[in-house]
């Protein structure tokens, strides 16, 4: 399927690069969104990243729109870049490769609630669980849903489960939890059917951090390692305090 | 200060919303009628996306602790009480002036939403760019949630220009809401399409800002009723496996994983901001050269009702209109 231009309203224009979960139609979206943003159009207010598509809100009194067409076709053609081990990151959609993340989580007990019972439903042990999702490199596909939210993927076949039947009316801030191919990380406490298996002591959304308050972005690399308690309690009042920076928790 | 008395109903802070941060997932926001938001600022002497409070049905009751210059935007039955205990009815789209200890009550309110400006804005933190509440992530306006009783709120400084009045209240347009063909619509017979652009559907009572639920004539689906999940706007329309239409308003999520089977224009999206429980609705669809031309007209109405404020005493002044930026700056605000 070539891309194809949609029409969402008059003030926003979706590029759709294909229908499904693809980690190569995904860096298409990043490298059409890094294209668009060098070339500096007036009139754009939001330019968003999705799984298989790149949606660019506008003004149609400052941008044409026949104009603006032009330009997504042309960027939907540019090469997807090479995943960066780290660099300076601006937080301003095209401005910075993208990074390689490693997260600290602590799993299970109270902070994993759902961890047995996937140990369950997939046969294996808790213990094969964690070491499967931390053995895995996660695509940050895109943010969404809340503030920071990321949707990550894809998970091994066999750790594909459906939502709980019953959503939960409050999910912690910073629970790691899965639901079919996905994994994410919520950045705010919230009602959720995924399933939590642990929590992070990392901060992924700073209101005040206004250049960057989202810690990860679309086309990230994303690893989880797993910490103790003590150790994630400890981080935890580091993040707190504000004694760690975001950029610690770039891979080395 | 401001002292919020009682607060029977929740308002929020409403202002330009925070655009540029839709990537990372933070909605919009902002005033559901940024035209009439623009009406309120500019009667109270501020720029036109200066933070109001956005009240719907039954506004809050508060006493002015210093002399403060206000208005409303909005059918409210307001009054306001001296200090003897004398009550008297304040008035709807005209600046207000509060001697020191006076209280307003906003009363009840005929149109869907209003707005209550003061001179100088409410002094609040901005987060992310905009002082708008989202209540979701509990952030801007006041820790992201509505007011209450006892909320004491620092405003601006300083007098107006000039005591305005409107001699003519805006209307909310009626007749059917103009919409583009969504980006899903070939999720959609066309039997669909024609049921959703003939009925009449009415708003359920799940309305808030992130959106408006609609009763009327199932829409089905031809394909799934899943997409993979794409970004959404304030005025999609998504249709979920129950065929029961969504209107997404301002505080909607950036990504969405239903169908859209339309998006209602952008000049007629605070008409939904207006709309209550109960409350009919059709569609009509309309081209993209119609919703341009239908933008460029709303930004006119909305700066000639700004250009036709009178001041409430002395005659006619134009000139002190312009001296005081509001219409230059109403015209950006559309931007």
């Amino acid at each position: 399927m070539s891309p194809r231009l949609l029409a969402l309203g008059d003030g926003a224009l979706t590029l759709e690069f294909g229908d499904r979960i693809d980690p190569a139609l995904n860096a298409q979206v990043i490298a059409a969104r890094d294209a668009l943003a060098a070339l500096q159009l007036e009139g754009i207010s939001d330019v968003v990243p999705a799984w298989r598509s790149l949606t660019v809100h506008f003004d149609p009194l400052r941008l044409d729109r026949e104009l603006l067409s032009r330009h997504l076709l042309e960027c939907a053609q540019a090469k997807a870049q090479e995943l960066a081990l780290a660099g300076p990151r601006s937080g301003i959609p095209g401005r910075q490769g993208p990074t390689r993340w490693r997260i600290p989580v602590v799993f299970g007990d109270e902070f994993g609630p759902d961890l047995a019972a996937v140990a369950q439903a997939t046969g294996r042990s808790e213990a094969q669980i964690i070491e499967a999702l931390c053995a895995t490199d996660l695509r940050v596909f895109l943010i969404g849903f809340l503030p920071g939210f990321p949707y990550l993927g894809e998970l091994p076949d066999w750790l594909r489960l459906p939502r709980l039947a019953t959503p939960r009316a409050a999910v912690p801030a910073n629970s790691l939890a899965i639901a079919g191919a996905q994994a994410a990380i919520y950045p705010w406490q919230s009602p959720g059917g995924w399933h939590l298996l642990g929590r992070t002591p990392v901060r992924l959304f700073d209101v005040d951090n206004v250049g960057r308050p989202a810690l990860l972005a679309p086309g990230d690399s994303v690893r989880f390692t797993p910490i103790a308690r003590a150790e994630f309690e400890r981080l935890a009042a580091a993040v707190a305090a504000r004694e760690i920076e975001p950029a610690a928790w770039q891979a080395q | 200060m401001i002292e919020i008395l009682d607060a029977p109903l929740p308002a929020s802070f409403q202002d330009g919303g925070r655009p540029g941060y839709r990537h990372l997932g933070v909605p919009l926001s902002g005033a559901l009628d940024a035209g009439w938001l623009a009406i309120a600022n500019a009667l109270a002497g501020n720029p036109p996306a200066t933070v109001a409070l956005e009240i719907r049905l039954r506004g809050p009751r508060l006493r002015a602790t210093q002399p403060v210059t206000l208005a409303l935007a909005g059918e409210f039955s307001a009054r306001i009480e001296d200090v003897a205990g004398q009550s008297r009815a304040a008035g709807n789209w005209r600046s207000l002036a509060l001697a020191e200890n006076e209280i307003l009550d906003c009363g009840f309110l005929k149109s869907g939403i209003g707005y209550l400006a003061v001179r100088g804005g409410f002094d609040l933190p901005a987060v992310l760019g905009s002082r708008s509440t989202y209540a979701r992530a509990g952030f801007g306006g006041i820790e992201g949630r509505a007011i209450k009783a006892g909320d004491s709120l620092k405003v601006g400084a300083g007098a107006p220009p000039m005591l305005l009045r409107l001699p003519q209240a805006p209307r909310v347009a009626d007749g059917p809401l103009r919409v583009i063909a969504g980006p899903q619509r070939d999720y959609f017979s066309d039997a669909a399409w024609a049921t959703f652009l003939d009925a009449e559907f009415r708003v359920s009572r799940e309305a808030d800002r992130m959106g408006l639920r609609l009763d009327g004539p199932r829409l089905t689906h031809t394909r799934s009723s899943d997409i993979i999940s794409d970004a959404v706007t304030p005025g999609a329309i998504q249709v979920p496996g129950d065929g029961r239409p969504i209107v997404l308003l301002a505080d909607c999520q950036t990504v969405g994983g239903y169908p859209k089977i339309a998006t209602v224009i952008a000049a007629d999206l605070p008409r939904l901001g207006h709309a209550l429980p109960g409350q009919t609705l059709r569609f009509v669809e309309v081209g993209l050269a119609q919703a341009l031309a239908a933008r460029r007209e709303a930004a006119a109405i909305l700066a000639e009702c700004i250009a036709s404020m009178v001041p409430e005493r002395a005659g006619f002044d134009l000139d002190a209109l312009y001296a005081a930026n509001l219409i230059d700056g109403v015209i950006d605000a559309q931007h």
